[in-house]
């Protein structure tokens, strides 16, 4: 009904869709989603989810609860370490258990590509640690090509799962406008050999609009709305599926470019975004206490960016501000049903006020050696905005204030040096990240993972860390070699320290944790990249990468990667291409049972892709199909949320028309 | 000074009070010093009107805090200085008895409302069989009324009536918090001793363990309580209790001797889900 509206009222067209660019060798840290068209090696779904396109990459793991919603880690960090947002947007998920991180509210058709930065590389739009994800819009297009349109329908087999989408764009030479929706369903998806795991459906649909007008030679005026809707969404590593996740994500954009000037291009944004998380166990037959738990996330904000040019200077400015007001509330129905109702606050209204200031200079010392450093500085304020949350919370904190202010700051510097057939860089870095809401204010937030209860600490220090990262690759005839590694010594590591004199909220959890500062803790990863090039289109890569994790407590942190490998043999030509690709996991040796980790076995699953494209005319046709997990195998990775499994074998087809 | 303008509002108010007795329950004047208060019940003899106050209108078990006036039935004024004691009586088929109490004193900053407590530790399913007796003193004169009252049942255990080790009954009644919050709350609790049917004098200087559970959500339980100790200045026991979420809670409690001899309850251990002598709270 509103695809049908849209493209009765809007009949334009959008042609960034869904393709993906991962070259292992030259271990690019953006995820170009891009024109539709069949890359070179890891052939993909063109209807992939984020998820799926993000796990491509090779710092990036997602943590899966279930089959929507995943995760990301970058460099063995989870989000309250990293600095994920939408083409700069600020947005935080209103789910106290991580059940709706703001990768599952937008979808690949919203999105130009996806940036990933390493730790404090990825201080532009925020503060972090492990560093940041930026998932980019699309720019509007003054190219005048008119109207063009696309239609996308994606089947697979397990989980029956269905995709559909359409796209419309419209481009003037003064005016552009964009409208497209996607819709996906899956029912439960079957582990190998046919096991069925429960509470793995989902329901989501999302559509957006963009619109874009050109004020002038140099100015143009952007809008853009994101609406994303899931329902009926099952968490099998969960006691508690999701009713409702739905975000409205808005922005107007100002941006200014003039190639000739001093000042090169000037981006301003406003934006608003609103997400409502509804937890719910209505479907689940037999749980301890029926409960409800609603949250709620409301971010205000902006940003100017500026970027000049001068002589061998390359100089990037960005200001910005946030507010955020996270609520959630958690409401226990008793067995007995003459008791009152049980009520809590687990997420007491917390305002965010962020304020701060980049910049970063990149300088050409000379043809083959740049030396680049940014900072950033900023101040974040956060108020507990319910009187009723600040008295919960000052039964652990009886002289708590509502109001605590923090300074932050981070710099980089980073060496490249590049000639035709090899490139070297290192980096250091320094930076501070503040408590996430859950991590400073949560109230009782069961976690399933490690069984334990968590209550916030306002009083914890800023995680700081001390980086080191270094990247070399080097090519000889047809044979590429890489290796990247990265160093992260981690001071005032943020996580959960049992409190045995504190008593668990939740029926049957093991007890309760605070959230402490680990004296240090320290993460290491190293990935060694090949590939080799028979002929131009016959080609074989691969990647080896092990990590490291520990905490000054002498146990190893917990969702840290094992040893892990990808091979792929591909076959590519303009019109086909085929790729049979084997991946795992060793045997997970260092599994933190201190954190609630068991050992994860290891695991390899084999994957054939295939592609086709088919020119009708000015029209264009791409095939994407092919054969997931082919031997069927049951297992679960050491990021699956209590072991869940994966899906076994599935055999997929996605096609789509593109009409000029 | 006072007094030349607060007379004649309050005479003008009780006016038309009286002519208007429909309007009894519902009607206050603006500056009524029982404004807020639900009458409870009305005691007269010849003299005089005794009328009683508190938050609900309604008398129930456990700790009442009442607010009263003595209406002079000739000149319908308030009477503003007189001593007064009661005497709370439950009638039993074989005996009676009495419960503790604080006898009405005259609140500071208020003319005519004199307040004071009473515990009932019991009563009949259908609110009977209390009554109450008052002797009171005004200008050296002695007057006496009294009458039945009824007393409804708390739905909750508020007050605990038990006979401890020591061979001597004991009155445990939990005064505040009275609209208790999630967060801190100052728990006030009376302890009383039955030295007789009709004399409950309060306890000193005993210790009452706390540890407040919810039984509907696997006997959790919150950090930072203390116990409850006597403070002389009131002659209650204090304590802070801390409830982590509304419902409803057991505050588990063990009163103890000057000598920390146990005289009522238990500890909550894995295998003994309750102790013998708590209180309910619901919120």
């Amino acid at each position: 009904m509103v695809l049908s509206v849209l493209y009765t009222t809007l009949s334009f067209g959008q042609d960034t869709l869904p393709s993906m660019e991962k070259d292992t060798t030259q271990l690019d840290e953006v995820i170009l989603i891009t024109q539709r068209k069949l890359s070179n090696y890891r052939q993909e779904k063109t209807l992939s989810s984020i998820d799926d396109y993000l796990e491509k990459s090779n710092r990036i793991t997602m943590i899966k609860r279930g089959n929507y919603a995943w995760e990301p880690t970058l460099s063995n960090m989870t989000s309250e370490r990293l600095n994920v947002t939408i083409d700069g947007m600020q947005i935080f998920g209103a789910c106290t258990d991580k059940m709706d991180p703001i990768t599952s509210y937008v979808d690949v058709s919203n999105l130009k590509k996806v940036t990933i930065a390493s730790g404090q590389e990825g201080t532009e739009n925020g503060h972090c640690v492990g560093g940041a994800i930026d998932l980019q819009l699309p720019e509007s297009k003054y190219y005048d090509f008119g109207l063009k349109s696309s239609v996308d329908v994606g089947y697979e087999t397990n989980g029956n799962y269905r995709t559909a989408g359409l796209d419309v764009e419209y481009s003037g030479n003064t005016f552009y406008l964009n409208a497209d929706g996607i819709f996906r369903k899956s029912d439960n998806y079957g582990a190998g050999n046919n096991q069925e795991v429960l509470y793995s459906q989902f329901q989501k649909y999302n559509i957006s609009l963009q619109g874009g007008y050109k004020l002038s030679e140099n100015h143009q005026l952007d809008a853009n709305v994101i609406y994303d809707k899931a329902t009926d969404v099952g968490y099998p590593a969960l006691p508690m599926d999701v009713s409702l996740a739905e975000a409205l994500i808005t922005s107007v954009t100002h941006s200014f470019e003039n190639d000739s000037a001093f000042i090169k291009s000037w981006e301003s944004k406003l934006y608003f975004n609103t997400i409502t998380h509804i937890m719910d166990d209505s479907q689940r037959p037999d749980v301890p206490i029926r409960m409800d738990m609603p949250g709620w996330s409301d971010t205000y904000g902006f940003y100017s960016k500026v970027k000049i040019e001068a002589n061998k200077h390359s100089l990037l400015f960005n200001l910005n501000g946030f507010y955020n007001r996270s609520l959630a509330e958690m409401t226990m129905y008793p067995n007995d049903s003459n008791q009152p109702l049980m009520f809590m606050y687990t997420w007491p209204d917390i305002r965010t006020l962020y304020s701060g200031m980049y910049a970063k200079d990149a300088y050409a010392i000379s043809e083959n050696a740049t030396v680049s450093a940014n900072v950033r500085l900023g101040v974040q304020n956060n108020t507990i905005g319910n009187e009723v949350g600040l008295e919960s919370l000052q039964i652990f904190y009886p002289d708590l204030t509502d109001s605590k202010n923090r300074f932050l700051m981070g710099f980089a510097a980073d060496y490249l040096y590049k000639k035709p057939n090899y490139d070297i860089s290192f980096g250091v870095g320094y930076g501070e990240r503040a408590p996430s809401v859950s991590e400073g204010y949560g109230f009782f937030l069961f976690n399933s993972f490690d069984n334990f209860d968590y209550i916030g600490n306002p009083y914890l220090s800023n995680e700081k860390s001390f980086q080191a990262n270094i990247k070399a690759n080097y090519s000889i005839y047809d044979f590429k070699i890489g290796i990247e590694s990265s160093y992260f010594y981690i001071m005032d590591y943020i996580i959960g320290g049992i409190d045995p004199t504190l008593s668990a909220m939740t029926i049957g959890a093991s007890g309760v944790k605070v959230y402490t500062g680990l004296d240090h803790a320290s993460i290491f990863d190293v990935y060694l990249n090949t590939s080799y090039n028979f002929t131009e289109k016959f080609s074989v890569n691969g990647t080896v990468g092990y990590n490291y994790g520990q905490g000054s407590n002498n146990e190893p942190l917990p969702i840290i990667k094992p040893f892990s490998y990808v091979a792929e043999v591909a076959y590519a030509t303009s019109k086909f291409n085929a790729a049979l690709q084997l991946e795992g996991n060793a045997n997970q040796s260092r599994f933190s049972s201190f954190y609630g980790e068991d050992e994860t076995p290891a695991y390899g699953v084999l994957n054939l892709n295939l592609g086709n494209v088919v020119n009708l005319k000015n029209n264009k046709l791409v095939f994407k199909y092919g054969v997931e997990n082919i031997l069927d195998s049951f297992y679960s990775t050491y990021a699956d949320w209590n072991n869940i499994p994966r899906q076994g074998r599935n055999f997929y087809i996605n096609a789509s028309f593109i009409i000029r | 000074m006072k007094l030349k303008y607060i007379l004649p509002i309050l005479f003008l108010a009780l006016a038309t009070v009286a002519c208007s007795s429909d309007e009894n329950d519902d009607y206050t004047p603006p500056t009524s010093e029982v404004d807020g208060l639900q009458l409870i019940q009305e005691l007269s003899n010849d003299t005089h009107t005794i009328e009683l106050y508190n938050q609900s209108g309604l008398f129930y078990t456990g700790y009442n805090n009442i607010s009263l006036r003595i209406k002079n039935r000739s000149n319908n004024e308030y009477v503003e200085d007189a001593s007064i004691t009661w005497m709370p009586m439950m009638q039993m088929p074989t005996m009676q008895h009495s419960c503790p109490k604080t006898n009405p004193e005259k609140v500071t900053g208020k003319n005519t409302i004199y307040q004071g407590a009473i515990v009932y530790q019991m009563t009949n399913t259908d609110g009977s069989g209390w009554s109450l007796m008052f002797d009171y003193t005004i200008d050296g004169v002695d007057y006496v009324v009294s009458d039945t009252i009824t007393v409804m049942q708390n739905d909750n255990q508020n007050v605990s009536s038990f006979m401890g080790t020591d061979s001597s009954r004991y009155v445990v009644a939990i005064i505040e918090p009275e609209n208790p919050i999630i967060g801190n709350n100052d728990l006030v609790v009376g302890v009383y001793k039955m030295e007789n049917m009709m004399s409950f004098p309060v306890v000193e200087n005993y210790i009452l363990t706390l540890d407040p559970r919810m039984p509907g959500m696997g006997n959790h339980t919150s950090p930072n309580n203390t116990n409850l100790t006597f403070n002389a200045a009131d002659n209650k026991y204090h304590a802070n209790l801390s409830l982590t979420m509304t419902g409803y809670w057991v505050l588990n409690l063990k009163l103890m001797n000057v000598d920390d001899e146990v005289i009522k309850g238990e500890d909550v251990t894995d295998g003994n889900e309750q102790s013998s002598l708590y209180l309910e709270l619901e919120f």
